[in-house]
């Protein structure tokens, strides 16, 4: 099972905040 | 790797080919001008850890794992940190990152108990373990 990755980071990190959880942030070059 | 991630973080990705605005947006932001870089970010976004560069699986948990443990030590977690450090010796021993999680285990216990001995067993710690390791060297200090 893959890693579930989001995009769109200002909403993950609205979310981060509201649920109080860290954000893993990924800066990648991997083929898709 | 995969429960891990899920169970501590809210993972997102910039990629820089996919989405170039967004990788100079972020990268500005992270300074992050290299991939791969993956940074851990509090829940107010501040960033606590990065690991920049390829790492074999195993290695890259370990990394993962040891700046989540640091999250917990910049906290005042102790007790947390301690744990968090220690299970990397414990599950992933040959990783990068051991000799530090040790290190930092041994630190983390004498946060909570305010007991040098955890020191000094962590310093001894490292006579039979990752010896040769920068960890180790610092530890030496403790014995």
């Amino acid at each position: 099972m893959p890693i579930n990755f989001r995009h769109d980071v200002d909403s993950v990190l609205e979310e981060a905040k509201k649920r109080n959880k860290p954000v893993l942030l990924d800066f990648s070059a991997a083929p898709m | 790797m995969v429960r891990f991630v899920n169970e501590n973080f809210i993972p997102a990705r910039v990629h820089v080919k996919q989405d170039p605005e967004a990788f100079k947006k972020y990268g500005e932001k992270y300074n992050a001008h290299w991939t791969p870089t993956v940074l851990e970010l509090d829940p107010n976004g501040e960033e606590f850890y990065r690991a920049e560069g390829f790492l074999p699986v195993e290695d890259f948990l370990a990394q993962l794992m040891l700046g989540r443990a640091h999250m917990d030590f910049k906290k005042g977690k102790w007790d947390e940190a301690e744990k968090r450090f220690r299970e990397i010796n414990e599950k992933l021993p040959n990783a990068d990152a051991a000799p530090e999680a040790l290190y930092w285990a041994g630190v983390s216990r004498y946060k909570a108990k305010n007991d040098s001995s955890a020191l000094k067993e962590t310093a001894r710690a490292f006579k039979t373990r990752y010896a040769d390791s920068s960890w180790a060297k610092k530890a030496s200090i403790w014995s």
